[in-house]
């Protein structure tokens, strides 16, 4: 049998054969950062805090992410807010030691931290990565939109 | 004994156990609300449901006593099931009918994590179903206070708090309204409730209704450190777990001690950890030019090793104050014996005991003891507000077994009923040779025993009122046997937790020495130029005088405002120290966070000034200085008991006290507002504000 393929240069032909079909296929390389791939609305990128339509931010301070955090990146500190509200005072996520596993999304008991389809979060240096609640409000801010239809696109399968 | 079967088991239990004990005994675990062990059996939440066999229907465990099942028709033990399917099914329906109006806010509620309606439902309560699709009841908080935060809405009407401000603490200030879905639990005109115990309902309600406030939201019970350790803020020993996270403690709560505070815990134990963040020293300080400038530790020591070697020992003085634990003490001491200064003191108060035997200022019956007294004599002693857990042991012995209580001092609601004898301290005289009608009453009685409170003995005619008392005890027959069965029914009540300790260790006038109140004098006169004060701040610091203070201490108080060099040190929950409680029980209190800032360890402040000024004390670990502590005082070597009923010998109780007359001055109370008797409470803005509410009106209606 080896013996025939070595004759008849089967695989040698096959490997040709190979080359020349994607020769003349439609390029799969995608033209980054001008061209993006399609997400899952399950895609875990960049944390985000999120609002309610009236602005009011979610988070109770449950502190259920922080718990369960493997990595225990998220630190969390909370207090009485003026209206008598269990909020938060520091909601620090670091980005750095965050494995994005998104259980701080499952245990949220009220869809406030997120992980948002944002993966183009690179930064020059180690402190920017340091997320505070304000960063992550404003991320809730400007993806909003986006997480709200994969919330929603997801919901069925919940 | 009674037998019983218990999900197959034969178990043989005392006649007077409950179903639920008898089903605790054979090891089956029963879910409960409304039964505590230490509250009288309400039977309201119907968790606790068992199926006995012969009952028609499944029967609350808590409220139905084992001598009440029938045997079987040939006498075969009571059969009772834990386990069965009906059990369960009764569980889930029981769980599913508290749940219908209970908020799903666990997420923002303090007791997420340590609820036992939560765990319970998880454990107990149906898969996922819910078929009850109507809005839940919504109940207008009340108002309990500034330490108890209330949300109504999650009440599941098992009325421990009821039953533990009526029973434990004596105030019938919380109850109920209404049937049913109506019912209601809320405080009497929606006051706060004005109990030194109020802070107990806390944990024992076994959901987020009533929640620690000055806790609210701030940590998560999972991310606390907790560290056991004994509390200071009286001079009881409470044990106390120590809940810190990182560099703070978040709050303190009880442990089980059944021979010291069971498991409740006063109010100042349980909230003062916000003074433990304030007004801290945290660095040392050096008085320059009449002000106080932060300084380095080589500085402050260069200070005070210039002033000590440029005084004579009899015109230097060292004080202890009423939180120090025994190390530092003893360390103190040893420095200042090889100084060669007499002139030490512990008693900031200036009472007058602790030269002689140890019984003599010991709380001889033990706490626990208390409950088997039936007479009572309480002389020159609150202990409501100088001990709430000794009232609270008073208080359950004068519900159980008719406890005579009589008393010579001010009237004040001690929460039970007290026969109140003229507030004459010469009468105890009279009582002591027969001569007043409270004699005979001590004398029929069984278990006698008097309390002695350390405010009568800081008077000029302490000694004689300690002897008064002393004679009390031996002519009424308060002495008997030692051992455990035997009664010692002599009682000194402390109010500070370092006294004991300090009094042990000998941290008392040496010869030819002077006390607090002659230090004082002669500071004031000018004739002693050197003070140093070990955390002491209850005393009168205009007195000092001219004189060159060392204050070392963890909080700036009284003491510190004074001092012309600061030490920063540590509080109780920042370092290792032995306690001696009032019955002289050696405790452990334990490190939880760190001292802030510089401040230090205070035995390794004093071992580093030895070196400084040239006496280097001869200890470099704790473990030295505890061998060392064992050389003065050998009985601190054994912790965690009290001795018992010490000081049978009739003859040592000729000899405490001195003879003399004593004055008709009337008696008055040691600790003027319960909750600013120290620094750490001073600094606490709770106490503070408790102190308005619950004191001060007290106060001025008292002036009026």
């Amino acid at each position: 049998m080896q013996f025939l393929r070595t004759i008849f240069m089967i695989d040698f032909l096959r490997g040709f054969w190979l080359g020349l079909k994607y020769l003349v296929r439609p390029k799969p390389t995608l033209n980054y950062p001008f061209e993006k791939g399609a997400l899952s609305p399950r895609f875990r990128g960049e944390h985000a805090l999120r609002r309610y339509a009236n602005g009011e931010e979610r988070c109770i301070a449950c502190k259920l992410c922080e718990a369960i955090c493997p990595a225990q990146a998220i630190t969390i500190e909370a207090e009485p807010r003026d209206d008598g509200s269990r909020r938060t005072t520091r909601y620090d996520i670091d980005m750095t030691k965050c494995i994005y596993c998104g259980f701080c999304q499952e245990a949220c008991p009220v869809d406030a931290i997120v992980e948002g389809p944002n993966f183009e979060f690179a930064t020059e240096s180690r402190e920017e990565l340091f997320y505070d609640k304000d960063k992550l409000l404003a991320n809730g801010d400007r993806w909003e939109r986006e997480i709200a239809k994969n919330l929603e696109l997801d919901a069925p399968y919940r | 004994m009674t037998k019983l079967i218990v999900d197959g088991k034969e178990i043989d239990v005392p006649a007077d156990y409950t179903l639920l004990q008898a089903c605790e005994a054979a090891g089956a675990e029963i879910p409960r609300f409304c039964y505590h062990e230490r509250l009288s059996i309400a039977g309201n939440c119907r968790m606790c449901l068992v199926e006995l066999k012969g009952s028609p229907k499944p029967v609350a465990s808590c409220a139905w006593g084992v001598r009440d099942c029938r045997p079987g028709p040939n006498n075969e033990p009571p059969v009772v099931n834990t386990k069965s399917p009906l059990v369960k099914k009764a569980r889930e329906g029981v769980m599913e009918f508290l749940l219908i109006n209970h908020p799903l806010d666990c997420p923002i509620c303090d007791q997420g994590g340590e609820c036992d309606l939560q765990d319970q439902a998880m454990a107990y309560g149906h898969a996922k179903f819910n078929r009850y699709e109507e809005n839940k009841r919504a109940v207008t908080d009340k108002n309990m206070g500034p330490l108890v935060n209330t949300i109504m809405t999650r009440c599941i009407h098992c009325t421990r708090c009821v039953r533990f401000a009526a029973e434990v603490a004596g105030v019938d200030e919380i109850g109920a309204t209404g049937r049913g879905e109506d019912m209601e639990i809320t405080t009497y005109l929606e006051h706060a409730v004005s109990s030194e115990m109020s802070g107990n309902v806390i944990d024992l309600c076994p959901v987020g209704a009533l929640t620690s406030k000055p806790y609210k939201f701030n940590a998560r019970p999972w991310e606390l450190t907790k560290t056991e350790s004994v509390d200071v803020m009286d001079a009881v020993g409470s044990a106390i777990r120590v809940d810190s996270r990182g560099a703070e403690v978040m709050r303190f709560l009880p442990r089980v001690n059944e021979e010291v505070n069971e498991e409740w815990i006063s109010d100042k134990t349980r909230f003062v950890w916000d003074g433990l963040r304030r007004q801290r020293l945290d660095k040392p300080y050096v008085r320059k030019n009449g002000k106080l400038q932060p300084a380095s530790w080589a500085e402050a020591f260069a200070a005070i090793a210039d002033r000590v070697r440029a005084t004579r020992p009899e015109r230097m003085a060292a004080l202890v104050g009423d939180l120090v634990s025994a190390e530092p003490i003893k360390a103190l001491k040893d420095l200042m014996l090889a100084l060669g200064v007499a002139n030490l003191d512990c008693r900031q108060d200036g009472a007058k005991l602790g030269h002689g035997p140890r019984q003599g200022y010991l709380f001889n019956t033990t706490i626990a003891g208390i409950e088997h007294a039936d007479a009572l004599l309480l002389i020159g002693t609150n202990p409501r507000w100088e001990a709430p857990l000794v009232n609270a042991r008073i208080r359950k012995a004068w519900l159980r077994n008719d406890l005579k209580i009589m008393r010579i001092g001010p009237r004040f609601d001690l929460t039970y009923q007290v026969q109140d004898l003229d507030n004459n301290p010469a009468d105890l005289a009279d009582i002591a040779t027969g001569k007043h009608r409270a004699f005979e009453v001590l004398k029929n009685a069984k278990h006698p025993m008097l309390i002695l409170g350390a405010g009568a003995l800081a008077r000029p005619d302490g000694a004689a009122i300690l002897d008064a008392a002393a004679q009390i005890a031996r002519n009424t027959g308060m002495i008997g046997p030692s051992g455990e069965g035997g009664w010692n029914g002599f009682n000194v009540l402390h109010t500070a937790a370092a006294r004991v300790g300090a009094l042990d260790l000998g941290f008392l006038p040496q010869k030819g020495g002077k006390d607090t109140i002659a230090i004082l004098d002669a500071a004031a006169r000018g004739d002693i130029d050197f003070v140093y004060l070990l955390g002491a701040d209850e005393i009168d610091t205009k007195k000092l005088g001219q004189a060159f203070v060392v204050y070392q201490g963890s909080h700036g108080d009284a003491g510190a405002h004074r001092a012309d060099v600061i030490l920063p040190g540590s509080t109780y929950t920042e370092q290792n120290g032995t306690y001696v409680n009032i019955e002289g029980r050696v405790q452990q209190a334990r490190r939880a966070t760190f001292p802030p800032g510089d401040a230090r360890e205070d035995w390794t402040i004093l071992r580093a000034l030895s070196d400084v000024l040239g006496k280097k004390l001869p200890y470099d670990d704790m473990g030295t200085l505890r061998l060392a502590m064992l050389k003065d005082a050998p009985h601190f070597a054994e912790t965690d008991r009290a001795p018992a009923h010490p000081g049978v010998d009739v003859g040592i109780w000729t000899s405490i006290g001195a003879a003399g007359t004593i004055a008709k001055t009337p008696f008055e109370y040691p600790v003027k507002d319960f909750y600013l008797t120290n620094p750490i409470a001073r600094a606490s803005h709770v106490m503070a504000e408790c102190s308005s509410l619950f004191v001060k009106p007290r106060l001025s209606a008292a002036a009026e």
